[in-house]
Formats: C-alpha cells, structure tokens, sequence
C-alpha cells in the first residue's frame, strides 16, 4: 500500500494497491475522525483484495 | 615516490600455512613476498617491492577482530608502506571479510591506498568498497593470473600518481568537479536525447532492482494469518530501538498484544523524511492496527500475528533493505503467516 506508485513498480511490488498522501498513506486529517477511519477501512478492505487475487505480473489496484 | 614500498595482506592458505584446518593461524609477518606477492612483485617490475607479507588465519581474524586487526595494523605499520595490498580474496567470505578490514583500517589508520581484489559478489565488498580500489576478480583462485595484472595496474598509476578513474569497483564517492553546462542544461539535453531516440548517458544510473513471480491469491481471508510491516518508520513511542530517520541501519520488531488503536501516546514515526505531524497524531494511518484488529474481531480476517515490523525507508540502501526483508521474511515464515500489508510512505 502505497502512495507513489511508481516507486512500487520500480522496486518490484507485486500487488500494489494506491494510497492518499505520503505523509498518511491510511488516512486523512481533513476528514471527521470516524469517516478517517472509513477511509481506511475501505483501503485496507481493497489490500485484503488484492491478497486475494491471482495475478501474473505486476498489478496496480486503482481506486 | 621513488621505489614504492609495498605491504601485502594474505591469508593462512595463500601464506602457505594451510586450509580450514589452520584457520586459526594468529597474525604474524615475513619480510618480503609470500604466495601470491611473488607474482605482484614481479609485475610491479621494479618501480615498487613487497617490502613484507602480514597475513592471518581467516577464522581467527574474524573472531577475534579487536586483537586481529591490532596486531595486523602494528605489523603493517612496522614496514612503513607508501601502499597496501590486499588479498585478492575471490569470493571466499571470511577472507573477502578480512580483506576490507584490513583496508579500512589502513585507509582510516595509515591514510595510505589500498588495492584489492574481489569477486563482485564477495559480502565483503559491499561493506568496505569505499575503502580501496577493489578490482574485479573471478570467483576463485582460478582465475589469479588475470588478478594480479589487474591489481598491478591500479598499483603502478598509485606509484606514477596518475589519476584512477576506472578498473575498480566504485567506492561510492562523490567528487566534485565543474562541469561546462549547468545541471539544468545537461538534464533537458538528455530529455531532448531521449525525446529523438538517440543515445543518452544517465549521470545518476538508477539502482537495478530485481523481481519475484506473485506468490499465489489467499483462498480464504476468514482463515489468513496476517502481518502488518512498513517501511514508513512506525515504531512504539520513543522508538526503542532509536531506529534511524534517514539511512537505517536496522528494523524493529513490536508486539501488537496490547495495542487496538495507535494514539499520541503509544506510536510515533521514526522516518525523517516526510512531516511526521499526521503519523505521531495518530499512528494508525501508517499501520492501520485499528481497523485491521476490528476485521479480525468480525471474523473478515482469521488473524493478524503479534508483531509488527519496521523500518525506516529514507535514503536506505538497497543491500540494507534487502538484507531486512530477508530476515523479515523468514521469522514471518516460521510463525506461519500467510499474507502481508506492507505500508509505505
């Protein structure tokens, strides 16, 4: 899970499931604490995913 | 320098000694060539001399590294040398070891050059290439013939005080020099290089990095085992282990027994290179510990293991992060985890 993609294709990662900010990659400050929380449910949700799908080659999970 | 004086390490089997079963050969020195030194003298013809050999037992060097590396400094210190050299090595381990010890002492010590020789894969490069010319070697003795010209030649342009620009590995220095065109300039010729097609050179080659096949799917999440690890410096307030911010030169190991929800009080980021403000608030938008433990209490997950693992992905050198993820991988293994988040920053 991360936030720049491009570097998780550079070094290799197989499943790559994209993120919001570096600094809080699983949140957003803007966001009431409940709805953070919400969000990053949702993320991880979509990791759980992407843990569970076949995949070939290199794989971005796009939003 | 007139008639350069020459100072080589070697180790008990080089020296003559024997094999494994004299690897616990102490330190001593000979005046003059040893082994392998007879063909560097030679081919140094006549503007240096092997003025005294100092080798080691490589088990004994390794194991008892304060007295090894005392008694070798004093020993080579006593020839007065102009320059040291070191093995080659190959790709022997222990010896590879005592090679780039040996020249990181005299580099630090005796601020004299040192010349080695190994095999590119040879662990002892990676840690002590900046403290020698190390010239590429084959594997094994093998190939000693091509070796000591080799060695020989960076040793000659020492003597002759020419500049060394190629024929070792890259000690990862930076030097300076002015350049005719600025960076910007020299940055949009290649764009307009690439752009065209035609040939450009990168004067910053990337790192080349390697790739696995993808692990197959999880069949079940209900019945996964799973870990959280990242590479954004999540560690426990304080950080214990003084994880580094930049450059890290280790990761951590932290039990997540007791922790459901990261707050201001019980996580903090050790990563120096992002505003940590957001992750010291509130640690789970880096490791998301809070909704991951409510999955597995739903039953969405069948577990998530004790521990996580961190470290700090800031100017981390590829050989370090390697190196992190091969232990990781193997104590995540052993306790039977099936699948992993891996959060980065």
């Amino acid at each position: 899970m991360c936030t720049v993609v491009p570097i998780s294709v550079t070094v290799g990662a197989n499943r790559i499931v994209p993120t919001v900010a570096i600094p809080y990659p699983l949140g957003d400050p803007s966001l009431p604490p409940e709805e953070e929380k919400g969000l990053r449910r949702k993320l991880v949700r979509k990791a759980l995913d992407a843990l569970c799908t076949e995949v070939a080659e290199q794989t971005v999970f796009t939003k | 320098m007139g008639k350069a004086r020459i100072v080589h390490y070697i180790n008990q089997f080089y020296a003559g000694i024997g094999g494994e079963d004299k690897a616990d050969h102490l330190p001593e020195k000979r005046d003059g060539f040893v082994g392998p030194g007879m063909a560097i003298n030679a081919a140094l013809g006549g503007v240096g001399e092997v003025v005294g050999t100092v080798f080691c037992g490589d088990s004994y060097f390794n194991e008892n590294l304060e007295a090894a590396t005392a008694t070798v400094l004093d020993m080579i210190k006593a020839y007065a040398p102009d320059i040291v050299v070191v093995g080659p090595g190959f790709n022997a381990g222990r010896y590879g070891m005592a090679c780039g010890t040996v020249a990181k002492l005299v580099d630090e010590n005796l601020k004299i050059p040192v010349v080695g020789g190994l095999y590119e894969e040879n662990p002892g490069l990676e840690i002590f290439k900046r403290h020698a010319y190390f010239v590429p070697v084959g594997d094994s003795a093998a190939s000693m013939r091509k070796a000591v010209p080799d060695m020989v030649a960076i040793v000659k342009k020492l003597i002759a005080g020419e500049e060394i620009t190629e024929g070792f590995f890259p000690k990862g220095l930076r030097k300076n020099y002015f350049a005719d065109k600025r960076g910007s300039r020299r940055a949009v010729d290649m764009l307009l290089k690439k752009i065209a097609g035609e040939e450009f050179v990168t004067e910053y080659p990337m790192p080349v990095f390697d790739r696995v096949s993808p692990p197959p799917a999880i069949k079940d999440m209900k019945t996964a085992r799973i870990a959280l690890v990242s590479s954004g410096g999540p560690v426990p307030k304080g950080n214990p282990d003084r994880i580094e911010s930049s450059s890290a030169s280790k990761y951590g190991k932290y039990s997540l027994v007791d922790i459901v929800d990261f707050t201001a009080d019980n996580g903090e980021t050790a990563h120096g290179g992002y505003d940590p403000v957001y992750a010291n608030i509130d640690l789970d938008r880096v490791l998301p510990v809070d909704v991951v433990k409510e999955m597995v209490a739903a039953g969405e997950i069948g577990s998530l293991h004790d521990y996580w693992y961190a470290t700090v992905g800031n100017g981390t050198s590829v050989a370090s992060s390697k190196q992190f993820a091969a232990d990781i991988a193997k104590q995540l293994v052993a306790d039977n985890v099936s699948c992993v988040i891996l959060t980065s920053t």
